[in-house]
């Protein structure tokens, strides 16, 4: 039954993938590619470059993918719902947890330590993200001259109006992405 | 706002947020934040970053988890199952139009320039954001959030320490200082009896 193997690997993706989307890669290759043969090497790397290039998050953009090639929309569905079913009992079980226990004093004391952190890999995952955008790849580089001017124009400016007019975020996004298209035409 | 509206906002604003989503999970906290904190006012800003701890420590896509625990507190159960369905429709229908002729797209010009355009945008908006929470932790004019922000920032960027782990470190330093503060308090009390 093929619907119940689609949902299965991917309740497996959903429930090991910890960390987010990159940390994910490695469990969709070992069930789409290695254990079922439902994605050739070359079809998985394409569907890892265009998950990239479209919103969302990987492991459901794959699992849509896949879906659709084994089984149609009703494959893509079920896979769907396979990879966030883990998600869903899991994170409503800890929100409960939350929301019942952070009036307590130690529960309090243990999330005050965690706001600085997450405030941290936040900042970090921005930088690799600025990194991708002036030199397109995830480390830096041993010269770091050569960077793609037109993405610090964008940068620069986006980040200018952020700061003075408070901007809604997805004006930023739509006219980074315009501006991309204008900018990059010209040269 | 009666409920039906309160459902409305969230599956509209969630499937507006995710459809907008480019450069991985990290990415829709500040957008979450923006609309939830700022604009709606339905969390608060200390709820947020618990929230955002709770989505990132969790298995899953942090995007998904990080809208189930925003649809939860506003609207329980059900507020939390429309807005996984706003989180995941558009991923769906984007993926099942683009699978059609997925190689053409892929090798797109222009689709390439807007996306690398996109990437300067939320790599600005995440900054934006960076500097608005990292002022909240500098205004509490203690030294150790200030310590656990920074030391947390050298070891997931220099030393890719795994963040479970930096998690996990985080909260013990949270429970031993409300410890110490406690224990503190309690001598303190003690020393005003006569």
């Amino acid at each position: 039954m093929i619907y119940l193997e689609l949902f299965w690997s991917f309740f497996q993706i959903g429930l090991f993938s910890i960390g987010g989307g990159y940390a994910a890669m490695p469990l969709i290759q070992n069930q789409v590619v290695d254990i079922h043969p439902w994605l050739t090497m070359t079809q998985f790397a394409d569907i890892m470059t265009i998950a990239e290039m479209t919103p969302g998050p990987i492991a459901i953009n794959s699992a849509t993918f896949v879906g659709i090639q084994v089984a149609g929309f009703p494959g893509a569905i079920i896979a769907t719902m396979g990879c966030i079913f883990p998600s869903c009992v899991i994170v409503m079980t800890l929100a409960y947890i939350y929301y019942r226990f952070r009036g307590l004093n130690m529960v309090q004391g243990i999330l005050a330590g965690l706001r600085p952190a997450v405030i941290a890999m936040i900042a970090s995952a921005g930088i690799s993200l600025f990194i991708m955008a002036l030199y397109g790849q995830r480390t830096l580089p041993a010269d770091l001259i050569p960077f793609d001017v037109i993405a610090m124009i964008i940068f620069v400016i986006s980040i200018i109006v952020l700061r003075k007019w408070k901007t809604n975020p997805l004006w930023i996004m739509a006219g980074s992405g315009v501006a991309g298209i204008i900018l990059y035409s010209l040269i | 706002m009666n409920s039906l509206q309160k459902y409305k906002t969230l599956f509209i604003t969630t499937f507006k947020l995710s459809a907008c989503t480019f450069g991985g999970g990290f990415v829709i906290i500040p957008l979450m934040r923006k609309t939830f904190v700022e604009e709606l006012g339905w969390i608060e800003e200390d709820e947020m970053l618990d929230l955002t701890a709770i989505a990132q420590s969790s298995p899953g896509a942090i995007a998904v988890n990080a809208s189930i625990l925003v649809g939860y507190h506003v609207a329980g159960f059900p507020g939390a199952m429309i807005t996984v369905l706003g989180t995941v429709l558009p991923p769906i229908i984007i993926i099942s139009i683009i699978s059609m002729f997925y190689k053409a797209f892929r090798d797109n010009v222009i689709v390439n320039m807007a996306m690398a355009g996109m990437l300067c945008g939320v790599a600005a908006v995440i900054c934006d954001v960076v500097i608005n929470m990292a002022k909240t932790i500098f205004q509490k004019k203690r030294l150790l959030p200030v310590i656990v922000m920074l030391g947390s920032f050298v070891a997931v960027r220099f030393f890719s320490v795994n963040i479970i782990i930096i998690i996990l470190v985080c909260g013990l330093i949270g429970a031993a200082d409300t410890w110490y503060q406690g224990k503190v308090k309690k001598r303190g009390e003690k020393d005003d009896i006569p």
